[in-house]
C-alpha cells in the first residue's frame, strides 16, 4: 500500500489554496477492520466500513503539505509539526468523495500554517457537499528549525508518490 | 495600545497555542518549564503575535535558535560574560539578571518568559507607531 491518501489535486492557486480530492474505496483493505463485524459479550454487531479520523487528517496534511511545499519549489523539507484544530462531525464511508481545501493562512522561512475545510460528496446520488471536517495544521520547514540538526540532503518528504500525483493532476514539476 | 492590554492578549494567544488555563499563565512564566510549550510552539506563537497584533517577525527575532551554541559564546557548558553581553544586545527584550547569576547552557530557556514576550510586543507595536 502507498502512503497516498489524497488521489488528484483539482485546484492549484501557488502560494495561496490547493484542492483535492480523495475517493473512499472499499477495496482498501484497512476500511475491513475498521469496523470489522463483532460479536463480543454475545452481541452481533455487523461490519461498520468507515475512514479513520487520522486518514483523513493525513488527507489533509498531505493537501496542506504540497500547497506549502510548492510555494518553497520542493526545496523544503515541509513536516507535520502540529495539529492547531481538528473536528471531524460525521462518519465516511466507500462511495464518498472527500474534497480537502487548504488555504495557506501564515507562510515565512522557518514554517507555515494553513486552514483547512473536508466535504464529503455522495457519488451519483446528490451533488451538495456535506461539510464534515475542519483541520488546522502546522508545518516547519525542519533544515530551518532542528538548531543544526542534520538531515539527509535529499528531499525524502516529497517522493516518487508525490511526483506522480502532481505529474497526474497536470501540475508542472521540476524536482 | 497599553502594557496591560497586550499582557491579556498574549495570556490568551498563550493559552490557545499551548493548551494551558489563562489562570496558570503569569508573567514570570517560563514557556517551556511552566507552560510545558515544545520547540514548534515558538513558531505557532510567532505566527499568531503576528496576526493579532499586526506586525512581521523576523526569523530569529524573537526566539533565536543557535545563538549559544557559538562555542565563542560558551564554555564548559556556561554562557562567557562576552556571550552574555552578544545576547543582551540582540535580544534586548529578555531579562538577563536572573540568567547571570548562573550561565548555564542548560539553563538558557529560562529567560524566555511571558514578561520577555510582552517586551518584545511592546517595542514592535511601538516601533509600528
Amino acid at each position: 500500500m502507498r502512503w497516498m491518501w489524497i488521489d488528484r489535486i483539482i485546484e492549484l492557486e501557488p502560494r495561496r489554496r490547493m484542492v483535492s480530492v480523495k475517493n473512499i474505496s472499499l477495496a482498501e483493505d484497512h476500511l475491513h477492520d475498521h469496523f470489522a463485524a463483532d460479536e463480543a459479550g454475545g452481541v452481533a454487531r455487523p461490519a461498520m466500513p468507515v475512514m479513520p479520523g487520522s486518514l483523513i487528517l493525513e488527507g489533509m496534511a498531505q493537501t496542506a503539505g504540497i500547497l506549502i511545499g510548492h510555494a518553497e519549489h520542493f526545496r523544503q523539507k515541509v513536516v507535520l509539526a502540529k495539529i492547531n484544530r481538528a473536528e471531524i462531525s460525521a462518519d465516511v464511508s466507500p462511495g464518498i468523495t472527500l474534497r480537502y481545501t487548504a488555504v495557506v493562512d501564515r507562510l515565512d522561512a522557518m514554517g507555515a500554517s494553513t486552514l483547512g475545510t473536508v466535504d464529503a460528496f455522495r457519488s451519483g446520488i446528490s451533488a451538495d457537499p456535506t461539510r464534515i471536517a475542519e483541520i488546522d495544521l502546522m508545518f516547519s520547514f525542519i533544515d530551518q528549525n532542528m538548531s543544526g540538526m542534520g538531515f539527509p540532503e535529499h528531499n525524502f518528504v516529497f517522493s516518487e508518490s508525490f511526483r506522480t500525483l502532481l505529474k497526474m493532476s497536470e501540475i508542472p514539476v521540476d524536482f | 495600545m497599553t502594557r496591560d492590554e497586550i499582557y491579556s492578549k498574549v495570556r490568551e494567544i498563550l493559552a490557545d497555542t499551548l493548551s494551558v488555563d489563562e489562570d496558570d499563565i503569569q508573567p514570570t512564566s517560563t514557556l517551556k518549564g511552566d507552560l510545558g510549550a515544545e520547540s514548534i510552539d515558538y513558531l505557532d506563537i510567532s505566527f499568531q503575535l503576528e496576526k493579532n497584533f499586526g506586525f512581521k517577525i523576523g526569523q530569529n527575532e524573537l526566539f533565536p535558535q543557535g545563538v549559544a551554541q557559538d562555542p565563542k559564546y560558551v564554555k564548559e557548558g556556561k554562557v562567557t560574560p562576552e556571550g552574555i553581553t552578544a545576547l543582551v544586545e540582540r535580544l534586548p527584550h529578555f531579562d538577563f539578571t536572573k540568567f547571570r547569576q548562573d550561565p548555564q547552557l542548560s539553563r538558557i530557556h529560562e529567560i524566555f518568559t511571558v514578561d520577555a514576550i510582552v517586551n518584545f510586543v511592546q517595542a514592535k507595536v511601538a516601533a509600528k507607531g
